[in-house]
């Protein structure tokens, strides 16, 4: 058997090398992306993991608060605890550097209690030769980097305004900002158990060079011999104060996996695309190449190959392909993960896991895995047309005339399956998500797909009569041979129903989203002027002072701020932004709901939630909110609620009297500058550059900000439009092979047409014409398919996921073009790949009928 | 470039630093040698230069209950217990219980609590001669309200949950609770008579050079009762102790080596206190003791009315380092005392964590009677150090 198998069946992929190498290619592509998704994430993750491993070291349970960090007084309370036997405190800065694009995390440490629970952070003095070496530690000056950090921070930075930015450690000083004041560190050692970029210093110094005094991040506890997590737990959260969780420190990563999750399975859904058109792209070169040898396996069914051996062969072929385009997958996707390491990080780009720099693990059991799914899509592809070839009679297909009925196999339409798919893809939508993930959206849109290609035929039925008939012999007999046979449609449509669908959808939904974006970019930006000290949780920050100075510049006319901050609402829920900042004014509220007016009648401060908010937290306008801030429980009545692609995890907007009020900060991350009308902005910009030193503070035009932001918003998309177009290719192929093989049973036909007066071209012309009607009817379906699609990504899939809403903005022109290019391309492809069917002489091909 | 791990070492060294200063029991700490603030580049915003250490001169009479408690300012301070314990079946056993309070000059312009102005650290054994050498264990952090501080105005020093408190008053008792892996001891403390005052009124020079002194007072015979635990077994005991507390800023002498200290309670409810410090030659560079009768009528002995003569040598088979652990003591009016300890292994080997290696243990005080019979007249603390191997850096 397996020398036949190697003859037979294995060599006829070599003799159709370019189809085999497409199908093999298109498998290929969705095992490497699938796998490369899964392996950048558990990179990620597991580094991620090492870092909080690191910094937790052998805590069993770890205070977590508002990333703003929270009063120190809960410390002694917990410290003094029967259940705990150590506690650790730390304070975490995310220290900008001066002028430079990236940050250092500072963790201020005890020395003392860091010993016996993160030993990991232990500091390594280098100068010990001094007296004071011994103190080292502890003196307020001194800093201890990892390796990591060291080498970095003393490189250059490119910035992404193509300037160099100076190293952040020079002559052994590190230059660190807090406010807009930067000030030296003394490197003096390192961190020898430390991975990843990080630095240690002590508590009470890091508390206050960075202004923080008073102020943890976190407490990491080692609990009493024989106390449980969970009974440390019990026993302390009553002491608590709102807004501080105890958690085991495996739950961050498991949090921030939880986070990063809906952009995950979003990318493994186009990943099982792709491997899905892989295998119709099986599907249909294999359909081909099984019409082609027809009589071949006949002839060979009669020497006595069992039916059996025939499928087996046939099946081994797609086996082989699958196999091919795993291996080269796996191949694929392991060097993907790499370039995307070295590219964007570990985040694909979606800002989960900013500054890790993870390490790629080979994974025995997901390789295997993935190759397994390679095989089983060209098992499945050639499924089909292997039956149909081991059904077919050896008398039948000997005779010549057989071909033109029997080489394909004949779909027949099924309205009732596909409308009870249609009726299946509505009530999928209605389901809620499951753990954050929209399963129901997902099961529509694989309904909906099946749905176009199942209704193919009735949709043939219905739209063929309306094409005219008078224009010419061609046209008329390619009408006429899909109005008899509209089945055949559904395999030469298939593919580009699925193509043009899923290609039609992305791009509804994208341009829908982009406008979106680019609108509340404009409603959120409305001011001149932008100056931002550093990114929310920075050191960097503008106070009283700092605003007093930035009004004082001439040509400002007005000046409103933000703080953000970010806070824990409950256990279980990932931080969640409060912005406060005026609701009129200098920035923009988008607002869906409600109202920016302060609510008369209410005995509590108003709030505007962003639509994740809304969400997650199951309030409308009108409806109490509780947030924890200032330690204690403060409520707050929902005012409107506005949309945010910003922050997923979900935001509320206080006013800044509210918030200063409540909590007595008076920190400002960002301010919001009008100038005054004829004032330059690009002077005011330059004497606020001036007031402060460029290296403190980022100074943005609304202009930049916006370009930014949809530069960033390309790039995450970056990846569909590469999967549009491999799909489009896919889909297109798929015209190609299948026109090609009906060419191949319709040789008879064609050579009858020959001698009726026909010329080459005039067959030429008749398959092209044939490939384009097939076409045109796929993408009038795919593109119905596509619309509803869409609205499924729109309006459950994205509102599920992320919690976004958008404005639908179909492109109208884009897609027709798209539509038009599509059927002439298909045109031109079914002319091509029929072209060896009308290289026969008619006479021989009449003949053969014979 | 030499590189010495921080943290638990760079603080075991400090351990390590301050029990060498407490070894000398009265000498002001070598730790503050180690103190000396940076002199780089300005950094940072913090750069003014913390108040010096006051000095200790003569002639400042101590006040109680106010002295009982900490002195802030100054550089180095402890309280330092040492005592017998009797359980009910009668067995003896020796333990030591020591808070060290360190002024590092570091942060004193820093409104944050957490600032490392003051460290807190302690240290604790039991001598039982069934077990044949010490169990001990260590406790350091920075002073923190409520965690770990010394506070003034009468005796209250904690680390964690390990206390000495009380001194409230002149006649109060203290009580102290430690509690470590494999011992833990709850005890109360009746001292029944005023503090007896080292030195000239509290003043104790350590050196021939006054600069080397220290405030200096102890509380003999204070009545123990309490419990004790080893190994999970809790033993109600009681027993007698001392109490030395010393507070000073200057820096050993020059050229010492090691010092023996002695601080015993006499039988007959008097107490006797005697001190050496020895040059690299083992040769005394200085001595000085205060003999108090059981009012605590106290008279102090001047350094050429005491002389140490060494008569056995232990050898540790950890450190290899040679002790003597029996001595004979002259005093100038003609007495002469035999010490002899409780168990010869009482050498508190700490290398595996502060790294500190001296011998601090139990004894027992004879002496010859007139018809030339030798009695049991006292039991106390003796400790020896600068025996061991030059301590790692």
């Amino acid at each position: 058997m397996s020398a036949l198998l190697g003859r037979l069946f294995l060599a006829s992929l070599l003799r159709r090398r370019l189809a085999t190498a497409l199908s093999l290619l298109a498998i290929a592509l969705g095992v490497a992306l699938g796998l490369a998704v899964q392996l950048i994430h558990a990179a990620a993750l597991d580094e991620f993991g090492r870092g909080m491993r690191l910094i937790a070291g052998e805590a069993d349970l770890q205070l977590i608060g508002p990333r703003e960090g929270f009063d120190e007084s809960i410390y002694p309370v917990l410290a003094l605890r029967p259940e705990v036997a150590e506690a650790s405190p730390l304070l975490v800065v995310e220290a900008r550097l001066p002028g430079r694009e990236d940050s250092l995390e500072i963790l201020g440490v005890d020395l003392f209690r860091i010993a016996r629970v993160q030993p990991g952070l232990l500091p390594l003095a280098s100068r010990a030769g001094d007296e004071d070496g011994r103190f080292a530690a502890l003196q307020p000056h001194n800093v201890f980097l990892s390796a990591e950090a060291r080498t970095r921070l003393g490189e250059p930075q490119l910035r992404s305004d193509g300037q160099s930015a100076p190293p952040a450690i020079r002559e052994g000083m590190l230059w660190v900002q807090s406010g807009v004041r930067s000030f030296a560190l003394q490197v003096a050692g390192e961190l020898p158990g430390a991975t990843g970029r990080l630095a240690v210093m002590d508590l009470g110094a890091a508390q206050q060079h960075f202004d923080r005094v008073g102020v943890l991040s976190r407490i990491d506890l080692k609990l009493a011999e024989g106390v449980s997590p969970d009974a440390a737990r019990m026993a302390l959260a009553p002491l608590l104060p709102p807004g501080l969780a105890l958690r085991v420190p495996e739950a961050a990563a498991s949090e921030v996996g939880a986070l990063s999750r809906a952009y995950r399975v979003n990318l493994t859904m186009l990943a099982a695309i792709a491997l899905i058109t892989g295998g119709f792209l099986v599907f249909s070169t294999q359909l081909l190449s099984v019409a082609r040898r027809r009589r071949e396996f006949a002839l060979l069914r009669a020497l006595g190959l069992e039916r059996r051996e025939l499928l087996r062969g046939l099946l081994a072929e797609g086996a082989v392909v699958g196999l091919a385009g795993g291996v080269l997958g796996v191949v694929l996707g392991h060097g993907l993960a790499m370039a995307a390491f070295q590219m964007v990080g570990g985040d694909l780009g979606a800002g989960f896991f900013r500054g890790t720099r993870p390490q790629l693990h080979f994974d025995g059991m997901l390789i295997v895995g993935y190759l397994f799914l390679g095989v089983a899509a060209g098992v499945a592809g050639t499924w089909l047309p292997a039956r149909e070839a081991s059904r077919v009679a050896p008398a039948r297909a000997l005779k010549a005339g057989e071909a033109a009925h029997a080489g394909l196999p004949q779909a027949r339409g099924r309205p009732a399956v596909g409308l009870s798919l249609l009726a299946l893809a509505a009530m999928a939508c209605l389901m809620p998500p499951v753990e954050g993930i929209p399963v129901g959206g997902y099961a529509a849109v694989a309904c909906l797909l099946t749905a176009a290609v199942l209704l193919l035929p009735q949709l043939a039925r219905a739209l063929l009569p309306l094409l005219g008939r008078g224009q010419g012999v061609s046209w008329r007999l390619a009408h006429a041979r899909l109005s008899a046979t509209p089945a055949q449609a559904v395999v030469a449509g298939a593919g580009v129903i699925a193509s043009v669908a899923l290609a039609s959808a992305m791009a509804i939904m994208v341009s829908s989203f982009r406008v979106s974006v680019d609108d509340w970019l404009t409603q959120v930006l409305p001011a001149d002027l932008y100056v931002r000290a550093s990114s929310s949780s920075g050191s960097g920050y503008l106070d009283d002072a700092a605003l007093a100075r930035i009004a004082s510049v001439p040509g400002v006319a007005s000046v409103d701020t933000t703080r953000l901050v970010n806070l824990r609402v409950s256990d279980e829920e990932p931080l969640f932004s409060v912005l406060a900042r005026p609701v009129r004014g200098n920035w923009g509220l988008p607002l869906i709901a409600g109202s920016t007016a302060r609510p008369a009648a209410s005995d509590v401060p108003p709030a505007w939630i962003s639509e994740a908010a809304a969400d997650r937290l199951r309030i409308g306008v009108g409806d109490r909110l509780r947030l924890p801030l200032g330690g204690q429980m403060r409520e707050f009545v929902v005012a409107g609620i506005w949309r945010d692609y910003a922050r997923q995890h979900g935001a509320a907007l206080i006013a800044s009297e509210d918030y200063v009020a409540l909590t007595g900060d008076r920190r400002i991350n960002d301010a919001a500058i009008e100038v005054t009308p004829g004032a330059a902005v690009g002077q005011v910009a330059a004497a606020l550059r001036a007031a402060f030193g460029a290296e403190h503070v980022t100074i943005a035009l609304p202009g930049e900000i916006r370009a930014i932001s949809l530069e960033i918003f390309d790039r995450t998309f970056l990846i569909t439009y590469l999967m549009e177009a491999v799909t489009i290719m896919i889909g297109l192929f798929g015209v190609a092979t299948t026109s090609a093989a009906l060419a191949t049973t319709r040789e008879g036909e064609f050579g009858m047409l020959r001698h009726l007066g026909f010329t080459r071209s005039d067959v030429g012309r008749l398959i092209a014409m044939e490939g384009a009607l097939t076409t045109g009817l796929g993408v009038v379906s795919g593109l119905l398919a596509g619309g509803a699609i869409a609205w499924i990504l729109i309006e459950i899939i994205n509102r599920q996921s992320f919690h976004w809403s958008m404005e639908l903005a179909v492109p109208w022109a884009a897609l027709a073009s798209f539509a038009i290019g599509l059927v002439l391309l298909a045109a031109l492809v079914a002319r091509l790949a029929g072209a060896r069917a009308m290289r026969r002489s008619a006479v021989l091909a009449v003949k053969a009928d014979w | 470039m030499r590189t010495a791990r921080l943290g638990w070492g760079g603080m075991a060294y400090l351990c390590r630093m301050v029990q060498r200063a407490r070894q000398l029991s009265w000498a002001a700490a070598s730790v503050g040698a180690l103190m000396m603030v940076f002199t780089g580049p300005a950094v940072g915003q913090i750069a003014a230069p913390a108040a010096p250490y006051p000095a200790v001169v003569p002639d400042q009479p101590l006040q109680f209950p106010q002295d009982f408690g900490a002195h802030p300012d100054y550089r180095t301070e402890w309280w330092y217990i040492t005592g017998w314990l009797r359980d009910e079946v009668g067995v003896e056993r020796g333990f030591q219980l020591t808070f060290f309070r360190v002024r590092t000059r570091i942060g004193e312009d820093n409104p944050s609590r957490f600032a490392p102005r003051q460290l807190v650290l302690a240290h604790a054994a039991v001598a039982d001669p069934a077990t044949g050498r010490l169990r001990h264990a260590e406790r350091a952090a920075r002073a923190y309200p409520g965690l770990a501080e010394a506070v003034e105005g009468r005796t209250a020093v904690r680390v964690g949950d390990w206390f000495l408190a009380g001194g409230e008053a002149a006649l109060a008792g203290y009580r102290s609770r430690i509690e470590a892996e494999d011992f833990g001891f709850e005890l109360a403390f009746d001292p029944g008579r005023a503090p007896v005052l080292n030195g000239s009124a509290g003043f104790s020079q350590k050196a021939p050079d006054p600069l080397n002194a220290s405030y200096y007072y102890s509380r003999p015979q204070l009545k123990v009762s309490g419990t004790l635990k080893l190994d999970g077994r809790t033993l109600a005991v009681t027993g007698h102790a001392w109490l030395d507390h010393e507070w000073s800023s200057e820096i050993l002498p020059e050229g010492a080596r090691g010092w023996d200290w002695i601080g015993i309670n006499l039988h007959d409810g008097g107490s006797l206190m005697l001190f050496q410090m020895r040059d690299g030659e083992g040769r005394a560079m200085w001595a000085a003791g205060t003999l108090a009768d059981a009012r605590g009528e106290a008279r102090r002995l001047r350094p050429d009315e005491v002389r140490f003569e060494p008569l056995r040598y232990w050898q540790s088979p950890r450190t290899g380092a040679r002790y003597p652990v029996e001595w004979r003591l002259h005093l100038a009016d003609g007495r002469i005392l035999h010490l002899a300890p409780l168990m010869d292994d009482q050498e508190l080997d700490s290398r595996a964590s502060t790294g500190a290696v001296y011998w601090e243990g139990a004894v027992r005080l004879r002496e010859a009677s007139s018809d030339g019979q030798e009695r049991e007249t006292g039991q106390g603390y003796l400790e020896m150090t600068g025996y061991a191997d030059r301590l790692r850096m």
